[in-house]
């Protein structure tokens, strides 16, 4: 095909990627850059269990009083349920009911939260509790530890705060050891606070919550110390001590009860998910969700379900990293490992932050490549070897986990997402280029690699670009007309400008 | 010299880049199919046997490990031989036996080597240690080509060579590779060695480059290397106007040695050859390419394209 079929078709697609996002901007009006100040988290649980054929009810609970953050926006979707939610004093429980449940049932939950100091704070009034009889060896060890701790405090909040230090001390004494011993998760841990508090007739419950990061799947709820103080709740973070909510910590429920209870099925599964959204976005996916007038609106990745939004967050990003390395190759004219090794090594190092990733990347392919070499003496087959190298790779990631933990750097632990895969093919294909086209060849394709790797990744983790991208994934088409028309290129590279150098002195001689 | 030369600055002398080889060049006129033809030793060796194509001749071919222990007995009647590797690039697991000495055989660089170690490297070849990704591949044994006396003095030890870039059956340039001492005796411009364009004309060299930078004496023997006349020059043409119709290769580069008894040999075909022959020749390939590409029909006669190719 000639050039002009290439042209017309980079044309048509660039204008049908341009004219949906030109429609987006101005008819619909979504933004072009996000809103800093209007960040809106979406936190889903996805609770999915077998039904035995029967009638099934499920209960779950779903936030209710959430300090420091205000509710915009709630969703059940429930197929065939029925749905009642029933406000208790500090929780809310969504119960679902059908039935005939056959099969795997999946229910999703949905709330949408934006910062706020104007949200309600908790208002229930406990009654004090009882003291509870321990049992021997306990109840020496906690009324120690509480008579202890009476005498250094003043009021309930320092009366906490000193019983959280002494039981999170670094030298416990054997009353602690003794309590310690009791709790093997936190959620026990927790218990055996609210046990020992419950000695001093000091209220205390647990509270249920979760992080708000930017796009997480598989998040967890995470558990707080709620204690009364006669007028209000305060929280402290079980292991620290710490007085007060965490930023960004939308609170679930209260209270230790399971999450949530089946009637009629198998066990369930809870999957929580988070994302980062701009609350325009939010608005407006919204309002299309309910109008579902543009079909152009309509079709964007918004709408999917939660987990497969940060999927696609990433996914968006491979063909702007793709476009990176055509751009270095074909006009650059850097050599790179395979063509698309360095959106692979850019990918990598999203888990570990550049400066991290190189050192890394740079210490375990020297490593994997002097082993490889004394591998290649043995004279192994590709498969063997291959998978030698791969086992090789995951030794050298665990020692070297091991030793940064014991130097304490924080980062080296991430290491463990670190794909081998990538690492182990990019020595095995640095080896075999050494081997045939010798070192230098190696070496500077190794440095190409790692220079399109860098830009890569500092291309793919853009926050703007990767919001533009995410919002208007129409502009696939102008990333697909624009390397069509990089694919025609048929000028120098700018390192063939220097290559060809020599050839040009002549003409300035006399 | 600049750093960098401008584009404009390239093309006026006609000098072309990768990204125009490959899509105006090598996707154009050579299809993938053929590609086997070139990449596969033996393959084109046979082949060029067929058509009567001179190329230095086959002795053996060992192709499974349980030959490879009797290679005393399938060398038997060779002072002198090459092995190689049918798939190997950029001249690696090539051995040269120059002579015998008892029960040993002598290396090109005088070292001893002992029957066994010749059949461990006709194994190691066998097994793919040289060959792309490691597929087996089977190790070719040779005549060892006698070099013409002429390139004594301009070449440190290895195979000079001469390429030959043939366009749609024409030659449009050539240039003539010396090993150097900084290229470890391989013939190739990226490790050192020394690159001298030829007119296609006459078969006189022109200046030389090695490392991109221009010289005209070879850098290890010092002799002169501008000015001297290609022995049969117009045999090595016709030579590689062969070999470009029995590949069916339209972008092809043809590396032939000279031999002292035999004359020019076909060593290898390249489908996908660099570009270095225009900075051995100080001028572009463009200027030969398009002459060449705007000719519709092309004479079937070797001869008359022999005589198209001095002319243009």
């Amino acid at each position: 095909m000639g050039n002009t079929t290439v042209k017309v078709w980079a044309v048509l697609l660039a204008a049908l990627g341009l004219g949906v996002f030109a429609h987006k901007l101005i008819n619909i009006g979504l933004p072009l850059s996000p809103d800093q100040n209007a960040e809106v988290w979406t936190v889903q649980a996805r609770i999915s269990f077998s039904g035995g054929g029967g009638p099934a009810k499920l209960s779950f609970y779903i936030p209710a009083v959430t300090p420091g953050l205000s509710r915009l926006d709630e969703d059940f979707i429930s197929s065939s349920f029925g749905l009642a939610v029933d406000k208790q004093e500090d929780n809310r429980k969504a119960e679902w009911a059908v039935r005939r449940a056959k099969g795997q049932q999946t229910l999703y939950y949905r709330i949408s939260v934006t910062e706020s100091d104007q949200s309600p704070n908790w208002s229930s009034k406990p009654r004090f509790p009882s003291v509870p009889e321990y049992e021997e060896p306990y109840a020496s060890a906690i009324k120690a530890i509480t008579e202890d701790v009476r005498s250094e405090s003043a009021d309930v909040q320092s009366y906490v705060r000193e019983l959280l230090e002494q039981l999170n001390s670094l030298q416990p004494n054997e009353n602690i050891e003794l309590i310690r011993d009791r709790a093997n998760n936190q959620k026990q841990w927790l218990e055996e606070i609210i046990n020992v508090l419950k000695g001093a007739r000091i209220p205390a419950r647990a509270l249920w919550g979760i992080t708000l990061s930017d796009a997480a799947n598989n998040a967890n709820l995470q558990p707080l110390l709620q204690v009364h103080n006669g007028r209000q709740w305060l929280t402290f973070d079980p292991i620290t001590g710490y007085i007060g909510m965490p930023k960004n910590f939308l609170s679930w429920r209260v209270g230790n009860d399971p999450l949530y209870t089946v009637e009629g099925g198998g066990p369930a599964e809870v999957v929580f998910s988070v994302s980062k959204n701009y609350r325009e976005l939010v608005d407006i996916a919204r309002k299309n969700a309910k109008a579902n007038e543009s079909v152009i609106a309509g079709f964007s990745l918004l709408s999917l379900p939660l987990q497969n939004q940060n999927v696609y967050r990433l996914l968006i990003m491979v063909p702007i990293g793709a476009l990176v390395v055509v751009f270095f190759r074909t006009f650059i004219g850097l050599k790179t490992f395979g063509t698309f090794m360095p959106v692979l090594i850019a990918l990598a190092f999203r888990e570990t932050q550049l400066l991290w990733g190189i050192a890394l990347f740079v210490m375990i392919v020297a490593i994997g490549l002097m082993l490889r070499f004394y591998l290649e003496r043995m004279r192994l087959l590709l498969v063997p070897r291959l998978t030698s190298i791969l086992v090789i790779v995951v030794i050298l990631m665990i020692i070297i986990s091991i030793i940064t933990n014991e130097l304490g750097v924080d980062h080296a632990l991430s290491v463990a997402l670190f794909p081998i895969v990538i690492l182990a093919m990019t020595i095995e294909r640095m080896s075999i280029t050494w081997e045939e086209n010798g070192q230098k060849e190696a070496m500077l394709q190794g440095l190409g690699s790692l220079i399109v790797a860098c830009v890569g990744f500092l291309v793919m983790t853009n926050e703007s670009l990767m919001y533009l991208m995410f919002v208007f994934p129409e502009l696939l088409f102008v990333v697909l007309a624009l390397s069509l028309m990089m694919g025609r290129y048929t000028g120098y590279r700018l390192l063939e400008l220097r290559r060809f150098r020599a050839m040009v002195v002549e003409k300035n001689k006399p | 010299m600049k750093w960098f030369a401008t584009p404009s600055e390239l093309r006026a002398r006609g000098v072309m880049g990768l990204n125009q080889r490959n899509s105006d060049y090598i996707m154009r006129y050579n299809p993938r199919h053929l590609y086997p033809l070139v990449d596969d030793k033996l393959y084109t060796k046979r082949l060029a046997l067929e058509k009567g194509i001179a190329v230095p001749p086959l002795y053996a071919v060992i192709s499974t490990q349980h030959d490879t222990a009797k290679v005393d007995h399938i060398v038997a009647a060779h002072q002198e031989f090459v092995m190689k590797p049918s798939h190997g690039s950029g001249g690696n697991g090539i051995l040269v036996i120059d002579g015998r000495l008892g029960n040993h055989y002598r290396k090109a660089n005088g070292d001893l080597v002992s029957s066994a170690a010749i059949g461990h490297h006709a194994s190691n070849i066998v097994s793919g240690m040289y060959s792309l990704g490691g597929a087996s591949d089977e190790a070719l044994i040779e005549y060892r080509v006698q070099f013409d006396p002429f390139f004594s003095h301009i070449s440190y030890q290895g195979v000079p060579d001469i390429r030959v870039i043939v366009f749609r059956g024409v030659p449009v340039a050539a240039m003539v590779r010396l090993p150097t001492r900084a290229s470890d005796g391989k013939a190739n411009l990226h490790q050192g060695a020394m690159g001298i364009g030829i007119d296609l004309a006459t078969g006189i060299s022109k200046g030389g480059v090695c490392h991109n930078v221009e010289i005209s004496r070879h850098p290890d023997t010092g002799y002169e290397t501008t000015g001297i006349t290609i022995p049969h020059w117009d045999e090595i043409m016709r030579l590689a106007i062969r070999c470009a119709d029995i590949v069916g290769l339209g972008y092809l580069g043809v590396d032939i040695v000279m031999d002292r008894d035999k004359g020019p040999l076909m060593l290898e075909l390249n489908a996908r050859p660099g570009l270095n022959v225009q900075i051995a020749n100080q001028m572009g390939l463009l200027d030969n390419l398009s002459k060449v590409e705007r000719i519709k029909d092309l004479p079937e006669d070797v001869e008359e394209r022999l005589v198209m190719a001095k002319v243009a």
